[in-house]
């Protein structure tokens, strides 16, 4: 998709053609998440929508416990602490950010008396600021108010290095200033597009200045209030057991009126993804139940019983396949998968492609992940609407076979191809989860009838996910040749979802396997894109310089999406809840209730 | 338990003797003696009769049964038994009879494996550190408390990624995975068999008839092999019986935290596992592997107390 392109879509955004959600769709189809499309219709003058609220009840409270499932629970409640979702998740039901994403990118304001828009003077015409009102009469739960003083100590606090805080990305380059009591200014050094992060999400909760003020920089951790929250939300602190359970009880202030509906909440950690489905579909004990990472087959067969549903949020997670340019079975210097070495059969552009035609996405979805799961073969390639290339990827081992044929890899007596002496074998490996391994062995099936041989390797996902250094088996070192896992786009902006693909990012020893480019694909064209990127402040135009690179990317075979992974979860059938794949499970929690 | 009869064989003669009249009483080569009193013990045979079938369907199932273990067909997913799938299938269409047969051989050849080494280390051990007592039975019963205290998951995933790769490179995926579970799983269930041999031999050099033995100028390894060790062997042959299914069970939890046999190899243990979140919508799918490994754990350990009632030298018919 090229700018023009672009620009005609928001032009029938604009003019009514085309709605909002389908935009948002067609950018994610390309990778560019919600709140970036969000970002990009809004700064070309499509205003945010605010879907209208479906908030039924008139009174606040009287609707009993809400009891949720997080099979992992919380183990601390300091947003700024929090990096896992459950933690995040678990500190949402006591603190707010200014602003939340709602599923369809648009900004919902939670602290902010309003969304700063160019219109209303909230955003400076040269993208260098973005001016936030607050909503005045905001109470903590201690009875103390809410006012400009506490979000200007939440960029001080979060931008100390020593305070550790998770959060340092989104607050270390811009510089946050009180105008007065109830408006604070956030600048950044230099012109920004995408100006909704400080503050806002998952990274923008609010934490209260009286209560951490002393506990800034290196005693951070000492805080008592890191395990006793106090802050605006809907819920009031009441108990904490780290991992186990968390509970909390109406705020009778909260600053929305008739909100929230129930009475007290609790969040309670434990078991596994099917047992919470169970809990929620089968049993009813819960009332909602998070990342439900099961087959389709199982939750539909639990959803029959009518005690339930299973709803899923798209968001900007993609289960992936990827094909090592580096030879992962010579040690160069220390580490293996070197980019001084090339990889031995992989490198052959044939092979890659004949590869690519025996993924086959649609058994996948249709036999794994069901609803769950998507298949994406439009996503890297973009819908075949806004693509005029139209080049879909498709599944086809005659093709495969064909093409194998030509390339010279002739057939041995074992049945697997071979050229030079050197054998089409390869492991291939991912994490421990049962969808993954089914999807392991349907590849493998596939590839062995093209006279490819792949030997299955699956790691427990605490180690293939973890950043030990010392570990072979982690995702970032690779040390093999196929290997297949989710990755987020989620992250407000595309730039980081795109160093997968740019040559000084590739993960090696150097940087002690951190960098982001897993394939440790080197093309001068793709880096020559994200320079391009970098000094351009036009949203549109970097979108587009995005895409090209994305389709870089996949012409050459270097990552392949496999299905989409959309958030999962089950509730009760009288529960409402929108969920957001954009922003925590709990960020419309306020807004949550049960049909009489 | 015999080893703590301290009766010898002639003393507990005369007890016997009145039930069995001695009119009627032939000679019986040892082995036969065995047999008798193995016979004897029902659960024991009819045990030893249903692991015979087992071991020869899964021994020579794939000759007769000739469906690849790993034909996905979606359009047969999670079927029921039928003609075309006599124990139905899983969730991505392969026939599980045919899973079951492979995966039976790794299962009971793991099981098998790693009690003949777990028990030959714990002999090994128990028996030097019985009969030599003093500073070499205290060294070596500390290396024994040593490896008991040692964890064991932590353990199994040094050893697997140090030598995981090399141990492939050698053997090929599947035998490699295979030596390496035997010795990670045998290597750390020696110590109670080494412990129950020491106590065993402890006890038993002391007694009368080893004594005798010893006194008639029998060497030490004539003592250990002729007289103590036939005497200890009873409560041995159980604890490697124990030891069998501990060994299938632990393979599959093995594989669970993906240290074992790839994913796509099935064992008893991993279609069992496969099969847990499908229990109440698939239910043959559990119950196969989970029936066969019951029977066979259950046959075993029938099978090893009947083997302890047979082999006890002091029990007469």
């Amino acid at each position: 998709m090229k700018e023009r392109e672009l620009r005609g879509l928001i032009g029938k955004v604009k003019a009514g053609k085309l709605s909002r959600r389908g935009f948002v769709q067609a950018m994610m189809a390309v990778g560019i998440g919600a709140p970036a499309a969000g970002q990009i219709l809004l700064s070309s003058g499509v205003a945010m929508a605010q879907p209208a609220s479906t908030y039924k009840p008139t009174k606040r409270g009287g609707g009993g416990p809400l009891k949720l499932l997080w099979w992992q629970g919380p183990t601390l409640l300091n947003p700024h602490f929090a990096v896992g979702t459950k933690d995040q998740d678990g500190s949402r039901l006591f603190y707010e950010p200014l602003a939340a994403w709602d599923p369809e990118g648009n900004l919902k304001p939670k602290l902010a008396a309003e969304i700063p828009t160019k219109e209303n003077g909230g955003l400076s015409a040269d993208g260098m600021s973005v001016t936030w009102k607050l909503k005045q009469g905001v109470t903590w739960h201690d009875g103390k108010p809410f006012t400009a003083d506490d979000v200007v100590f939440n960029w001080e606090y979060a931008k100390d290095p020593a305070t550790a805080a998770y959060t340092i990305a989104s607050y270390q380059d811009v510089m946050v200033e009180k105008v007065d009591q109830y408006t604070v200014r956030v600048k950044f050094k230099k012109a920004t597009p995408f100006w909704a992060d400080a503050f806002v999400g998952t990274r923008g909760m609010l934490i209260p200045k009286h209560l951490f003020a002393d506990f800034i920089g290196a005693k951070s951790r000492d805080a008592p209030t890191n395990l006793k929250p106090v802050g605006t939300g809907p819920y009031m602190f009441k108990d904490f057991k780290p991992g186990d359970l968390v509970t909390g009880v109406m705020n009778p202030n909260y600053h929305q009126a008739n909100k929230p509906y129930f009475d007290s909440v609790e969040m309670k950690g434990g078991g596994d993804a099917v047992s919470a489905a169970r809990a929620v579909l089968q049993t009813g004990e819960f009332d909602f139940a998070w990342n439900l990472q099961v087959e389709d087959e199982i939750l539909s067969r639990l959803e029959k019983g009518g005690k339930g549903r299973v709803s899923v949020t798209p968001g900007g997670n993609i289960e992936f396949f990827l094909m090592n340019t580096t030879d992962p079975w010579t040690e160069v210097d220390g580490e293996r998968s070197s980019l001084k070495t090339k990889h031995p059969t992989l490198s052959d552009p044939e092979v890659r492609k004949a590869m690519a035609l025996l993924v086959d996405n649609k058994s996948i979805q249709d036999h794994i992940y069901g609803r769950t799961g998507p298949a994406t073969r439009n996503f890297l390639y973009g819908p075949p609407r806004f693509d005029s290339k139209n080049n879909p990827i498709e599944f086809n081992i005659d093709k495969a076979n064909d093409i194998l044929e030509k390339a010279g890899w002739k057939k041995g007596s074992d049945g697997i191809r071979a050229k030079d002496g050197k054998k089409l074998k390869f492991v291939y490996q991912t994490s421990i989860n049962q969808p993954r391994q089914k999807t392991q062995a349907i590849i493998k099936q596939a590839a062995q009838k093209a006279g490819i041989d792949i030997e299955l390797k699956s790691v427990t996902a605490s180690v293939f996910f973890s950043s030990d250094v010392a570990n072979p088996d982690t995702y970032t070192k690779f040390y093999s040749d196929l290997e297949m896992y989710t990755t987020t786009m989620g992250q407000p902006d595309p730039g980081t979802h795109m160093l997968q693909f740019v040559s000084w990012e590739a993960a090696t020893k150097a940087n002690k396997w951190q960098g982001r480019n897993i394939t440790r694909w080197q093309s001068p064209e793709a880096d020559k894109l994200y320079r391009e990127t970098e000094v351009e402040l036009d949203p549109v135009k970097r979108a587009a310089l995005f895409i090209k690179m994305n389709d870089l990317a996949i012409q050459n075979q270097i990552v392949l999406g496999i299905v989409q992974r959309p958030t999962v979860s089950a509730m009760t059938a009288k529960l409402n809840a929108r969920i957001s794949g954009w922003d925590n499970n709990t960020s419309d929690l306020s807004d949550w209730f049960k049909d009489a | 338990m015999a080893g703590s009869t301290p009766a010898s064989l002639t003393a507990e003669a005369p007890a016997t003797a009145g039930t069995a009249p001695a009119a009627k009483r032939q000679n019986f080569s040892p082995w036969q003696e065995a047999w008798r009193r193995f016979r004897r013990h029902k659960m024991a045979l009819f045990s030893a009769i249903a692991l015979a079938v087992i071991l020869f369907a899964v021994l020579f199932g794939p000759f007769i049964w000739r469906v690849p273990i790993n034909e996905i067909d979606f359009a047969a997913k999670l079927q029921g038994p039928s003609w075309s799938h006599p124990l139905g299938t899983d969730d991505l269409g392969q026939d599980l009879l045919a899973r079951l047969i492979y995966g039976g051989r790794i299962s009971i050849a793991v099981g098998v494996a790693a009690m003949v080494v777990a028990i030959f280390f714990g002999l090994l051990v128990g028996s030097v550190a019985g009969m030599a007592s003093g500073r070499v039975d205290a060294a070596l019963m500390w290396v024994t408390d040593l490896f008991l205290s040692l964890p064991q998951l932590p353990l199994l995933l040094l050893v697997i990624y140090l030598f995981r790769e090399p141990v492939k490179g050698v053997l090929g995926v599947e035998g490699g995975a295979f030596v390496l579970i035997v010795a990670v799983i045998g290597g750390t269930r020696w110590m109670s068999a080494a412990r129950l041999v020491r106590a065993q031999f402890l006890s038993l050099r002391e007694k009368e008839f080893v004594e005798a033995a010893r006194a008639l100028g029998a060497s030490r390894l004539r003592q250990v092999t002729q007289h103590i060790l036939p005497n200890a062997l009873g409560p041995v042959i159980v604890v490697a019986t124990i030891d069998i299914a501990a060994a299938i069970i632990a393979e599959s939890t093995l594989s669970f935290l993906g240290l074992g046999f790839p994913s796509d190899v099935p064992t008893w243990g991993s279609v069992l596992r496969d099969a847990k979140d499908y229990l109440d919508i698939a239910p043959h799918w559990a119950l196969f592997p989970g029936s066969l490994i019951f029977i066979t754990v259950l046959a075993i350990n029938f099978i090893g107390d009947g083997l302890r009632d047979a082999l006890d030298p002091r029990r007469v018919l």
